[in-house]
């Protein structure tokens, strides 16, 4: 069978794919990739379909074993990638012989890297995706030493994609839209213009941020919420005043107030957003009171 | 009813009422325009989501204008009874705050339909409507840590079932063994929106 097996996981590797989205009146998150455009390229570069499964690795250390050869590609943030202690580099499709090890090191910026593998990762699905959802512990379970992960048929590649690797940045600016609540929020947009911190309690369900509290206007302050429909980018502020930003592993329903929701263009940068990066969202919206 | 804007190629409805979220959920899905990608009832809501470019927004605002929501679509509504047992540890506190006896309590919550709201907290829960008005009753004050999958609850407006085990601050009247959600199965969550519930007294 052409499998990898895992030697090493690091601190949280996951299977993903682009997720199980269409079935959040159910209850489920669309969960998926963080990094969409990293995963797809990691697809692209070992002649995978964009969609098909890889591994997202959460600041390296994951150490695979290749049973037959294979081709491997590594993407998102620059990253030392080596072939049974043979520097090989990131961005490129890596070819592996049966029984070589391929390792990823720590990104140098950045947080999750994905492993793209021809043929892909073939675990069974669960509502249509090989996604491992971490709120509602659907999917395929975190990697663990020794797991065998069986692989699909390889195509042929259409040719490699020239990439550079990205660099996860110090200071984000986040775009975003007036969220369903802004009304909510006293001068809402100052307010997220200012510069949030990331924090360590972030993971695929949120970032949560620390920095200068959201204040409700008068008519809001003790307001109840309704449970109500969240979406990934949904900039949740609970009566702490300090904003989620959902990921793709958010609860479907939540009872906060959503004041913004991130432009779709600057949710790949989050998934590589480090505790303690500098973030300020950015709106061209100008009137954000109705 | 009043449309909010919610992000790039998304909408919230905001409703009068519970009654009217749930009607207009049922009045879209009846319809179903092409390019919808996720339509998820809230408890004074409906968010609709489109694929970029469909329209599916546009055919949505167009249709609630236009539908009787005080007379929505029956739609194909499915009716599923759950076997519950009434052995949950709040049964007692649940009859007090009602004022009648536990055997009133079990008589009370098996004598209603009730809908499937909306869904959220964990996959496959529904926040079902229709409780008779004793059993409205508040959250526990302190929630518990653990309540065992299967548990039967009530709480404000609502009851419903926890699929898996979970922290919770339900009140708990009884147990279900039936499974609510398998991702497995060809249909994962038992309980959709739109469908109605009966509960049956089972030892």
């Amino acid at each position: 069978m052409r499998a990898l097996e895992v030697v090493e996981t690091g601190p949280i590797a996951l299977i993903q794919d682009l997720g199980r989205p269409g079935y959040a009146h159910l209850g489920v998150p669309p969960s998926g990739a963080l990094d969409v455009p990293a995963l797809k390229l990691a697809n692209r570069l070992v002649g995978n379909t964009e969609d098909a499964a890889g591994v997202e690795c959460l600041f390296g250390g994951l150490r695979l074993r290749a049973t037959t050869s294979c081709t491997v590609a590594v993407t998102g943030p620059s990253v030392a990638v080596e072939v049974d202690g043979r520097p090989v580099g990131s961005h490129a499709p890596v070819w592996l012989a049966a029984g070589q090890v391929v390792a990823i090191g720590a990104p140098a910026t950045g947080l999750r890297c994905y492993l793209a593998v021809s043929g892909g990762i073939t675990v069974d699905t669960e509502l249509g995706s090989r996604s491992r959802d971490v709120l509602s512990e659907i999917g395929p379970a975190p990697l663990k030493k020794g797991d065998v992960l069986p692989l699909g048929t390889p195509r042929v590649s259409d040719g490699a994609d020239v990439v550079l690797p990205t660099t996860a940045p110090a200071e984000l600016i986040v775009r975003v839209d007036p969220g369903p609540r802004a009304h909510w929020f006293e001068d809402l947009a100052a307010g997220l213009a200012k510069t949030w911190t990331v924090t360590a309690e972030s993971n695929r369900v949120g970032l949560r941020l620390d920095g200068p509290a959201l204040t409700r206007g008068d008519d809001y302050a003790e307001r109840e919420l309704p449970s109500e429909g969240l979406l990934t980018g949904a900039v949740q502020v609970p009566p702490n005043g300090l904003p989620v930003v959902f990921l793709a592993d958010h609860p479907t329903t939540g009872g906060y107030p959503v004041a913004a929701v991130v432009r779709q263009a600057s949710l790949p940068a989050l998934a590589q957003a480090r505790p303690g990066t500098l973030l300020r969202f950015h709106s061209s919206t100008r009137v954000w009171n109705r | 009813m009043r449309w909010r804007a919610y992000g790039e190629h998304a909408a919230l409805l905001d409703c009068a009422s519970l009654a009217e979220s749930m009607a207009a959920h049922a009045a879209v899905s009846a319809a179903r325009p092409d390019g919808i990608t996720e339509l998820v009832p809230g408890a004074r809501s409906l968010l609709v989501v489109e694929t970029p470019g469909s329209g599916a927004l546009a055919a949505v605002r167009e249709l609630l204008a236009d539908a009787d929501l005080d007379h929505p679509p029956e739609g194909a509504s499915r009716e599923i009874t759950l076997d519950v047992t009434y052995d949950g540890e709040d049964l007692e506190l649940v009859a007090r705050d009602a004022g009648v006896s536990t055997e009133d309590v079990v008589r009370l919550h098996t004598g209603a339909v009730y809908t499937v709201a909306f869904t959220g907290f964990a996959p496959g829960f529904g926040y079902l409507t229709g409780l008779p008005e004793p059993l409205r009753q508040p959250r526990l004050s302190a929630p518990r840590t653990r309540v065992p999958a299967g548990s039967v609850g009530i709480a404000g407006e609502f009851t419903g079932v926890y699929p898996r085990v979970s922290p919770g601050g339900w009140r708990l009247i009884g147990h279900t063994r039936t499974v609510l959600f398998d991702p497995r199965a060809d249909r994962p969550a038992l309980l959709s929106p739109g469908d109605r519930v009966r509960f049956r007294s089972a030892r």
